[in-house]
């Protein structure tokens, strides 16, 4: 197992290594003079050209992009345009707000969907499953920023139970926002549980297990429900990724003092050693939680597991 | 005729209608089935594909999905007692205790998350007093019985072979020991040479039990191995029912010998193989007379518009067709085998 | 009993494929909720068709009226107008046809890239497979939305930019689709058949392969324009997505934001409008999923 899992991260360097090329590469595409943003447009031509040669901007793409990895490597995330402070000192700040967001919200989506789905699944076809599977397509169709404003609008503004905006008080400032991110997500774990569930049902082994007389709703939890979570976690895997994206736009409606709000901030303000920054972050992110869903994949279902030894 | 000698049956079906109600329309599956399965004899079910073989085998466990599966009418018996009246709490008592059911394709029949000596001991622990352990030992002892090495019990379906996987499921249904066993087609999807050894094995455990077994094949050659009766079936009516000797000495329906000559004549190598013309009839529009007619080659006028009775040769072998009566019985209309 | 005509009978008629199609779209039409969603899928075209024609953009959709700013809706604005006094009703309905031309341009092109990484990948394995793949999960390591937020970031806003950005995040996921759609194709036996007649690759490629593939990369094509709306919504509510002063709805909300204390109205309608075709589209890629899928029959 430990194997295993060093294996994933060894191979995650060359996608990781992939990943800051191409986005160094496209942030570097960006126009405009990153001596200029940070001395002002008023500045003399003379200190612009100097800068640029402090900072080493007239290198070719290659030794630039060296010299960012070969930095990167030692933790330096470069230093950004606007505050002269070192880029990893306000990514690290911000970090512990998004986890925070990321998890409640992940805790909520799955809680939820996952009782929603297996309910849904068993009661086909009944009210219960049209209104479930309903709302579920609301959730998907709905953008997670709209959820926010309606959210804030009805339980802030109009209700006044929840601040607008921040993170200030705490639990009570977590909620709405994890409510507006996991409910996208609840909704599509929800329908996909429940048609993942509905396939399971059907197979030859679930007649099987009726024929030995077990009762249909140990046949459930005993057979289907696992079956059924195998397809179930390949969704929630690739969800995580929209949910990063979704984390960002939710930051933004909540003025979440997370790293997506971060990243706006700077994109705004051409910060772009702050953007670099954020991204990276992300992608790494990304790539360690999905390894993390791989070998809960790998529990769940033995034919993987034999794979990881 | 043979209503007088009081037989004691492990299974018997009377006059079984069972639709399907689908959303393209209603699909007659079993017509006035009829069934008897003797105390330790094994009954052949032999049809083609479509036939309701597997209806017939599911009925008998009141497993047909419904929806969108419909007991119309008739009774099922399992050791004197009707099972259409039964509560789903006294069903599930019988199901893997009373009867048990082998399926057709091994490769999906077992749990994928499962070890094997679990899902063996999940139906002893249902029927049976003792917990966890007992269980598992006893499930140890029934792969043994079928040929695995016990300290192979902890490992998952997908570490076998779909010959042992096959196994596996024959020691998981006779594991309770059943009366009554329905093994539906469970060579078909195997090599030859592993049916031979799950047959001789199938053979063994039932002089062993005592086991009553309802074979349902379209592999006649599987019910001259281990049929003790056989009934053909045909659009859901059972058409001809006898011991091996009458069937296949004294063949008398049309379909039947259809489906002997559809056999390859290994002593006349020459001879132009003779397959039934035409299909089988579509189950949600069956024909007004007799459902085999369209493809009889001995059919006449009555058989379009008429269903055949019932006419008796002996104690053992009646068959369902016009061609024959009281009278005429004796002396076969068809070539038998 | 000449065996001849025996073996005759017992052949099935072959389907012919224009059959095939109307049995499709029968299958469609048994589902009530996507036809729901094509229905509304066709009106929304239509309205985005017919906007930029009955509305004359420069007096009705951008022209601020500093008069007439923040009213709430009424029998002239249905909607209500925005922060500048200009028609929330006709702005919603104009921003249709930015969303749906940029969402489709966007598909097209992914679509079209996608198909040629992902018949070469699928088709020609080994080598060619490894590498292709690789690069594409270096694209999909970054969450879509991201990524998208990251090219339009560098290059700047504009319509070109935006549709640049949506294209490289939606190709990797059909190139995918298309590539799993054509290994499943690509190794059952009617290919086999084709190359032990002597078919050439190409050949094999669009006249077998490519046909047979066609349903996982339809479904796809339609949710991916949902996700693409989806996508440049949320860039415009961050600022990143149509300039202004063109009208889109995730810019409408941004804007809504900051009067959402006592105009309230202004958050609901393009908010509305996102939902209401991103559900559309929704409901039509699964219906068109189920009808195509032969399993679930």
């Amino acid at each position: 197992m430990i194997k295993f899992i060093v294996k994933r991260l060894v191979a995650l360097i060359p996608v990781l290594l992939g990943v800051t090329l191409l986005v160094f590469f496209i942030l570097d595409l960006a126009p405009g003079d990153p001596a200029k943003t940070i001395l002002g447009e008023q500045a003399r031509p003379e200190d612009i050209a100097a800068l640029r040669e402090e900072m080493g901007l007239n290198d070719p793409f290659i030794v630039r992009y060296g010299r960012y990895m070969f930095d990167l490597v030692q933790g330096d995330l470069g230093t950004s345009y606007k505050t002269r402070d070192p880029v990893g000192e306000e990514v690290w700040a911000r970090l512990p707000n998004t986890i925070v967001l990321a998890l409640t919200s992940t805790a909520v989506a799955i809680l939820l969907a996952l009782p929603l789905g297996i309910i849904a699944a068993i009661k086909q076809n009944t009210l219960f499953d049209g209104i479930s599977m309903f709302i579920s397509l609301l959730g998907i169709s709905m953008p997670v920023f709209w959820m926010g404003l309606l959210l804030i609008l009805l339980f802030s503004v109009k209700l006044g139970w929840f601040p607008v905006a921040g993170a200030d008080q705490g639990i009570k400032s977590l909620v709405l926002p994890s409510v507006a991110l996991g409910f996208m997500h609840m909704a599509a774990i929800a329908r996909t549980t429940r048609s993942s569930m509905l396939e399971t049902i059907r197979q030859d082994y679930i007649r099987t297990v009726r024929a030995k007389g077990l009762p249909e709703h140990d046949i459930i939890t005993d057979h289907a429900l696992r079956n059924a979570l195998i397809p179930t976690t390949t969704v929630i895997g690739l969800q995580i990724g929209q949910m990063l994206g979704g984390s960002v736009l939710t930051e933004s409606v909540f003025a979440w003092p997370g790293i997506g709000r971060y990243m706006i901030q700077s994109i705004q303000g051409r910060d772009i050693p702050s953007v670099m920054g954020c991204i990276i972050v992300f992608a790494i992110g990304f790539a360690l939680i999905n390894l993390l869903v791989d070998l809960i994949y790998g529990f769940i279902d033995p034919r993987i597991k034999a794979q990881y030894r | 005729m043979s209503e007088d000698i009081k037989k004691d049956l492990t299974a018997e079906i009377r006059d079984l209608v069972v639709e399907f109600r689908t959303d393209y329309g209603v699909v007659q599956a079993l017509n006035g089935l009829e069934l008897e399965i003797e105390r330790g004899k094994t009954l052949g079910l032999v049809g083609e594909t479509g036939a309701g073989k597997t209806t017939t085998g599911l009925s008998l466990l009141r497993l047909i999905p419904n929806p969108p599966g419909v007991i119309v009418s008739g009774s099922i018996k399992l050791d004197g007692k009707d099972i259409l009246s039964m509560s789903d709490k006294e069903m599930q008592a019988i199901r893997g205790k009373t009867v048990a059911m082998i399926f057709q394709d091994p490769m999906t029949s077992l749990d994928p998350v499962m070890t094997v000596e679990q899902q063996i001991a999940e139906v002893i622990k249902l029927h049976e007093e003792g917990g966890q352990a007992e269980a598992l030992k006893r499930a140890r002892e029934m792969l043994e019985l079928v040929g695995i090495p016990g300290s192979r019990g902890g490992e998952y379906p997908h570490q076998f072979s779909g010959g042992m996987k096959q196994r596996v499921v024959i020691a998981m249904a006779l594991a309770c020991n059943p009366e009554l066993l329905i093994a539906d087609e469970p060579t078909t999807a195997l090599d030859v040479t592993i049916q031979a050894q799950v047959l001789e094995m199938m053979k063994g455990l039932r002089e062993k039990y005592n086991t009553s077994m309802l074979m349902i094949t379209h592999d006649l050659g599987i019910v001259a191995e281990i049929c003790d009766k056989v009934s053909v079936i045909y659009a859901g009516r059972v058409i001809e029912h006898g011991t091996l000797e009458d069937i296949f000495k004294n063949t008398r329906h049309p379909y039947t010998e259809g489906l002997f000559n559809s056999l390859p004549n290994l002593e006349d190598r020459q001879a132009e193989l003779k397959p039934i013309k035409g299909l089988m009839p579509d189950p949600s529009n069956l024909p007004k007379g007799c459902a085999f007619c369209p493809r009889c080659d001995y059919a006449m006028d009555i058989c379009e518009t008429q269903k055949p009775g019932r006419t008796y040769r002996n104690d053992t072998h009646y068959v369902e067709c016009h061609l024959y009566n009281k009278d005429n019985i004796h002396e076969g209309k068809v070539k038998s085998r | 009993m000449n065996n001849v005509s025996a073996v005759k009978e017992n052949v099935q008629i072959s389907v012919k494929k224009k059959s095939q199609i109307a049995d499709i779209w029968k299958r469609l039409c048994r589902n009530k909720t996507a036809v729901l969603g094509l229905v509304i899928v066709i009106l929304l075209v239509l309205v985005g068709i017919l906007s930029p024609i009955i509305f004359d953009y420069e007096t009705q959709v951008i022209k601020t009226d500093y008069s007439n700013t923040l009213q709430p809706p009424s029998a002239a604005h249905p909607f209500g107008t925005d922060e500048l006094g200009r028609d929330i009703l006709i702005r919603t309905l104009y921003a249709t046809s930015t969303s749906l031309s940029i969402g489709v341009v966007t598909v097209i092109v992914a679509l079209a890239i996608g198909l040629v990484l992902g018949s070469a990948a699928g088709y020609f394995g080994g080598k060619v497979d490894m590498i292709i793949m690789r690069i594409m999960d270096i694209f999909l390591a970054i969450p879509g939305t991201l990524l998208a937020i990251c090219i339009v970031a560098s290059l700047g806003n504009s319509i070109i930019n935006l549709v640049i950005a949506q294209a490289v995040a939606a190709t990797p996921k059909f190139a995918r689709v298309v590539r799993g759609a054509v290994m499943t194709v690509r190794d059952s036996e009617y290919v086999e058949a084709a190359r032990a007649i002597g078919a050439k690759d190409a050949t094999i490629i669009f006249h077998d392969v490519l046909p047979n593939s066609l349903a996982p990369i339809i479904v796809q094509t339609t949710l991916e324009v949902a996700s693409v709306i989806l996508s440049i919504a949320g860039l415009s509510f961050i600022g990143l997505g149509i300039p202004a002063p063109m009208p889109e709805w995730g810019a409408m909300l941004s804007a809504s934001r900051a009067y959402i204390r006592d105009y309230s109205y202004m958050c609901m309608f393009p908010g509305l409008a996102i939902m209401i075709t991103i559900l559309s589209l929704n409901l039509l890629g699964d219906g068109l999923r189920d009808a195509l899928d032969p399993r679930l029959r």
